[in-house]
């Protein structure tokens, strides 16, 4: 039971990162405040969350691999 | 379509089988806005016009400079100063005389936004800032718009097809996507993060392809769907967008409600604004609001038009616990002060009062009276 997390603009800036690969992550609620917990500043910051490429908005159970995207708003025009 | 000229000018893309006469027909009827004639607007304008769109409607406010010209194509160095609406109207129509363009060389405001909107069809957004964003979709929502959306940032791009019904008839928004508006510098725009004036330009000409495709009905348009393009890597990510029952709440319901909601003010995190004389002159009867004298005592003359406290710059911090209303108006001699002050009350309020500087001070609405 893996995450495959992927990270979109200012989020891979926070991080370092635009891949990372997490284990044993029970539901998306847990994965977010694991990530808060490694990436202070990520608590503050905006996104949508994709779960296999489909935005969600509650707290889901993840069982098998699962791919996460976490995308932040873009201003720039 | 009977003059042989203008079939000559459609003539390559009449002859794709999927769009034909028929396309090209849609296409002479249709009626785009752009909205920013800058990295994403200049590209998508062009071909638009170049498509044969019959009617595009520009806004624009700003003016052209030379830090813009290695994103913005329409313009040269002979345009620096110039009115980007005006000189992309003068280009657009150099390329394609034959379709009507509109020029809106002014600032987009809840104000003018409906007005300018309801004369066109799909709405392209092109602008640099959460707050004309959020704006432009609830625009679109109240007057059922299909907004073409598109955005980046240093080396990525967004691209999406907002408000429009699927065949399921849902019609996502982008305040279903992104709820709460981001806390200023959070996202930088591309002033301070940069930006390489090719990644606009692939953005902007997807969101006329977008465009294209919705008006002739070919393809598979992004209907309720995000693209995010990494011009670095050459990623593409695509993802479904859920519509929230809740999203309905947020916007506001009709043009009053609308033109009531304060966009600067739900996409700042700070809660100072500056208030001009009109705007001070109105609201100097409001027993709900607090009035305050940020000079020092005994400095000038207390204007006796309206009730209001004195509290010196020097000992605001201290007395921050006297105010007490929701919505408070700051004042000195020219508004440097006030502007100071609204900042220190903003930083220790947030967003839960309102804080205003009056612009130029009692000295500047002293002499406008």
């Amino acid at each position: 039971m893996q995450v495959h997390l992927t990270l979109f603009g200012q989020l891979a800036d926070i991080t370092g990162k635009t891949e990372m690969i997490l284990h044993d992550v029970p539901d998306t609620e847990t994965l977010i405040k694991t990530l808060n917990e490694m990436y202070p500043s990520l608590a503050n910051a905006k996104y949508a969350m994709a779960l296999n490429k489909k935005v969600i908005k509650e707290n889901t159970i993840l069982s098998g691999d699962n791919n996460i995207a976490l995308l932040p708003p873009f201003s720039g025009g | 379509m009977s003059n042989p000229s203008k079939n000559d000018r459609y003539q390559r893309q009449i002859s794709l089988k999927e769009l034909g006469e028929i396309g090209q027909q849609k296409l002479k009827d249709a009626k785009v806005l752009v909205i920013g004639a800058g990295g994403l607007g200049c590209p998508a304008l062009l071909y638009l016009a170049g498509a044969g769109v019959g009617r595009i409607g520009i806004v624009d406010f700003d003016l052209v400079s030379l830090s813009n010209l290695h994103r913005q194509v329409l313009f040269t160095v002979h345009d620096i100063g110039l009115s980007k609406a005006l000189r992309a109207g003068d280009v657009l129509e150099q390329i394609n005389p034959d379709i009507e363009i509109i020029v809106f060389n002014e600032k987009l405001s809840n104000a003018n936004a409906l007005d300018i909107l309801k004369g066109f069809d799909i709405i392209l957004d092109g602008t640099d800032n959460f707050a004309s964003r959020y704006l432009i979709n609830d625009a679109c929502v109240i007057l059922k718009k299909t907004l073409v959306y598109g955005a980046i940032s240093r080396f990525e791009g967004q691209l999406a097809i907002f408000n429009h019904p699927s065949e399921a008839k849902i019609a996502v928004n982008y305040r279903d996507l992104f709820p709460q508006a981001p806390a200023d510098g959070e996202v930088l725009n591309c002033e301070e993060a940069g930006v390489i004036g090719v990644l606009p330009g692939i953005i902007g000409t997807m969101m006329a392809n977008e465009t294209i495709k919705l008006i002739t009905g070919i393809g598979n348009a992004l209907i309720n769907r995000l693209l995010t393009y990494n011009s670095l890597n050459n990623h593409f990510f695509e993802m479904e967008l859920l519509a929230m029952p809740e999203t309905g709440k947020m916007i506001p319901k009709d043009t009053r409600a609308f033109q009531a909601f304060n966009y600067d003010w739900f996409c700042s995190a700070h809660s100072a604004f500056e208030l001009s004389q009109e705007e001070f002159e109105e609201k100097i009867m409001d027993k709900n609001i607090q009035f305050v004298d940020v000079r020092e005592a005994g400095e000038a003359a207390q204007p006796e038009d309206f009730n209001h406290i004195n509290i010196p710059l020097s000992s605001l911090k201290d007395q921050i616990p006297d105010i007490k209303a929701e919505t408070i108006i700051l004042f000195c001699q020219s508004g440097k002060r006030s502007a100071g002050a609204a900042e220190i009350l903003s930083k220790h309020f947030g967003k839960s009062r309102k804080i205003y500087s009056l612009k130029d001070g009692i000295a500047g609405w002293q002499k406008s009276k």
